[in-house]
């Protein structure tokens, strides 16, 4: 093993000295690990004194974790640029023709670019923290806990890990340093949105909640640097010299893909539909489990949050916990027309929702957004257990004639979301990544058009028509 | 120790080789020629393994450029269009990265950096950094990092490109003196003159298909058709009755000169001569012909519907 990783060590070695004698990295990193902290400290400074005028301990307690959390961040952006350009930038000078000429392995490249991208920046970032860490002990502040600062210094790595990450597997596919600095959005907002929530969370005090969130960011990174390697390609990275989009080329990738050599839509069914249906054997079984209990679990977690004295509970607080439950389930609001048309259509954008989560987080995020479904389903009927309703009785009545077809449909769309992930993560050295991300969007809308849609178009058929007046019949 | 056999590569639509069957032995150096975007770097990337054939197949070294692309680019050594120096490190820094990736040990490695060093003159200039090299300082440089592993193969792509005549003659100069019995040579230059100078080989492609190959007296002889000589007179002497022997066609007279292509000129041009002689004509040389490798590519491009004759 530590043969094999020489070679990533010594990459790894070459450009940290290139780094240090490159100005342009130096200069942003050097102000942001020394300038930054004693501004953030002098803001804490103000906000503290300000508070203690007006108290708010609790914001008090979280101001420093929170200026951690963004001191320790400001460095790690540096780690993009280094990472944005460490292949296409090396394509645009020439030099990475000698390097991929090298006995060097694919992954061996792609490792010793990745460290190279968070070491620097990483090192910046702890230093950063520690300059404030010293700064905030000479004053009257708190410093924040052990474990709390465990999880900082974790979860700031772990943005230098998605953050690099990311940037590699751009840097990969771009043919140009300026279209890969313009890609980079898509690393940069949503890193921002992440420590948003983050901050949202920190405030909220919820540390198991924040280990999770860490936890998550190091999922979604181990699956950039598997998707990284899995498409890294030495042709690719010299085969192409223009960035273009394409819509021809796309739109005959994706029909080719979804078509196939089927020439009527029976053989279409028959090879296409079936043959997607046999490879999703692993992904449904898995997720036919995540449901089970997924939903169990709900049930049993929304059951235990209800109060045991359930009577105490008003009309006032049912309703307004119906309406917060309307809106977290995404439900729609009393007011609006409950038709075949907007059942039906609701459904479709549930699950093509599920898939437009899941095309940018290799299928975490469409998981999510498919047990966010089960979960719905699971704490609904522990509320209506909780009011002492027949919940067997109204489920068998009101979930189930037309669920018979509306959860299979969402089970397929979940198992499609996994199968997706499961390819865009999987190496395969006879297509682009490109060409794997619409081959991969094909198969899920092969299931979709083959088996997803006519379920949901059934479902909404029995719920519209159905179900409301065996709900009724048993009602009454 | 170079074995090509019907090589193809299609990117998409566009197929950049087609069926290129070629075979370089140690000690052989071979020029591939052609226009830009006539494959020759295409070709070039897949014996260094970085592009997969689409057919066909390519052994360097004994080793499958397809199979076993890892072996084959640990015995390869390659001089790219662009040096692709790194700029900032110093020669000594850049060469010693270079060893340690192909793994010599710390000893061989240093030896190999001094020597090659000293082999392209860079010694004195060991400790700037690359940045601040001329360009055939850099161009050397780069050749040496091709030679830091001493690869039986060497394939370099148009190692003199863009450089000035001082600096592409130092180059030219260095990679004859790297003709070895134990290394194949691939060269792929615009420059006629130095395939003329450097290969024992000659290979044309255009558009992908390799035209013509063989020794440069071979393609002289194919595409040019036989030698022609030619005898020059000190004054005008007239020669429309002269015979000559037979295999000795004269293709031109004039009152200075005669010129003829020879079947079997070992024996027939002592035999014109001789009869010169007794005719008394003024004979001041006899010589061949010169014939440059570039009326060969011009021939050979524009029979083959290439652009630049036409």
């Amino acid at each position: 093993m530590k043969e094999k990783l020489t070679p990533v060590w010594l990459l790894a070695q070459r450009e940290l000295r290139d780094q240090f004698r490159d100005w342009r990295i130096l200069f942003p990193l050097i102000v942001l690990t020394l300038l930054f902290p004693p501004l953030m400290n002098a803001g804490a400074g103000a906000a503290v004194s300000f508070m203690n005028n007006y108290g708010g301990d609790l914001i008090l307690d979280r101001l420093v974790p929170f200026s951690i959390l963004i001191i320790g961040f400001f460095p790690v952006t540096v780690s993009l640029v280094v990472a944005l350009e460490s292949f296409v930038g090396e394509k645009e000078r020439g030099t990475i023709e000698p390097l991929l000429g090298t006995p060097f392995l694919d992954w061996q490249l792609y490792l010793g670019k990745l460290l190279v991208g968070i070491f620097f920046p990483l090192a910046a970032s702890y230093l950063a923290i520690g300059l404030y860490l010293f700064m905030v002990s000479k004053q009257d502040l708190a410093l924040p806990p052990v474990h709390q600062l465990v999880q900082l210094l974790t979860l700031t790595a772990a943005h230098a890990v998605l953050m690099v990450s990311g940037a590699i597997a751009i840097s990969t596919q771009s043919t140009s340093v300026r279209a890969a600095n313009l890609l980079a959005s898509f690393i940069v907002m949503p890193v921002a949105f992440l420590i948003q929530g983050e901050s949202v969370l920190l405030f909220w005090g919820n540390d198991q909640v924040l280990w999770l969130a860490v936890i998550a960011v190091l999922i979604l990174a181990a699956l950039l640097i598997r998707v990284g390697l899995a498409h890294f390609q030495r042709e690719y990275l010299l085969g192409r010299e223009i960035d273009s989009f394409k819509f021809k080329w796309i739109w005959q990738t994706f029909k080719g893909a979804f078509i196939g050599e089927s020439y009527s839509p029976f053989k279409w069914y028959q090879v296409q539909v079936v043959g997607m249906l046999r490879k999703l054997k692993r992904p449904l079984l898995l997720i036919v489990v995540i449901t089970i209990f997924g939903s169990i679990a709900s049930y049993q977690w929304t059951t235990s949050m209800i109060p045991a004295d359930f009577s105490a509970v008003t009309q006032e607080d049912i309703d307004e916990a119906l309406d917060q439950f309307q809106f977290a389930a995404g439900l729609p609001s009393d007011d609006v027309d409950i038709s075949f048309g907007f059942i039906f259509l609701h459904n479709i954008q549930a699950v093509l929702m599920m898939l437009f989560f899941g095309l940018f987080s290799f299928g975490v995020l469409g998981e999510l957004a498919f047990s966010v479904n089960i979960g719905v389903l699971g704490g609904l009927m522990a509320v209506l257990n909780a009011l002492g309703l027949p919940v067997w009785t109204l489920f068998t009545a009101g979930i189930l004639p037309h669920g018979i077809f509306e959860i299979p449909a969402i089970i397929f769309a979940g198992a499609g979301i996994l199968y997706f992930g499961a390819i865009m993560v999987t190496p395969d050295p006879t297509k682009t990544m490109g060409e794997v991300f619409i081959h991969a969007v094909a198969d899920w809308f092969k299931i979709g058009v083959g088996v997803i849609f006519p379920l949901l178009l059934i479902a909404a058929l029995i719920e519209t028509f159905i179900t409301p007046k065996i709900l009724l019949s048993i009602m009454q | 120790m170079i074995h090509i056999e019907n090589l193809s590569k299609k990117f998409n639509d566009f197929l950049a080789v087609d069926n290129v069957t070629l075979d370089v032995k140690p000690g052989q150096i071979l020029a591939l020629l052609g226009q830009n975007g006539a494959g020759k770097t295409t070709t070039i990337r897949m014996l260094t393994g970085l592009l997969r054939p689409t057919q066909g197949r390519a052994e360097v070294a004994g080793y499958d450029v397809e199979k076993e692309s890892t072996q084959v680019r640990a015995s390869v050594g390659v001089l790219t269009e662009h040096h692709g120096l790194y700029l900032r490190m110093t020669a000594v820094e850049y060469l010693d990265f270079f060893g340690k990736v192909y793994r010599l040990s710390d000893d061989a490695r240093m030896k190999r950096i001094n020597h090659l060093l000293e082999y392209f003159g860079l010694v004195e200039a060991s400790h700037r950094r690359i940045g601040e090299y001329s360009k055939g300082m850099k161009q050397k440089l780069a050749l040496a990092r091709s030679l830091i592993h001493e690869p039986p193969a060497l394939l370099l792509d148009e190692p003199t490109s863009a450089m000035d005549p001082e600096s592409a003659r130092l180059v030219r100069d260095e990679i004859a003196s790297l003709r070895s019995s134990q290394r194949a040579i691939v060269i792929c230059t615009h420059n006629l003159a130095e395939a003329e100078a450097l290969a024992d080989q000659i290979a044309i492609i255009y558009r992908g298909r390799i035209l013509i190959r063989g020794k440069l007296a071979e393609l002289k002889e194919r595409v040019l058709g036989p030698a022609e000589y030619e005898v020059s007179f000190s004054k005008k002497w007239d020669n429309k009755s002269l015979k000559p022997p037979a295999g000795v066609e004269i293709v031109a007279r004039g009152s200075r000169s005669i010129r003829f292509r020879s079947e079997q000129p070992q024996k027939n041009n002592p035999l014109l001569l001789k009869i010169l002689s007794m005719k008394e004509a003024p004979v001041l040389t006899l010589q061949e012909v010169p014939r440059s490798l570039e009326q060969v590519y011009l021939k050979t491009m524009s029979d083959a519907g290439g652009a630049l004759l036409q």
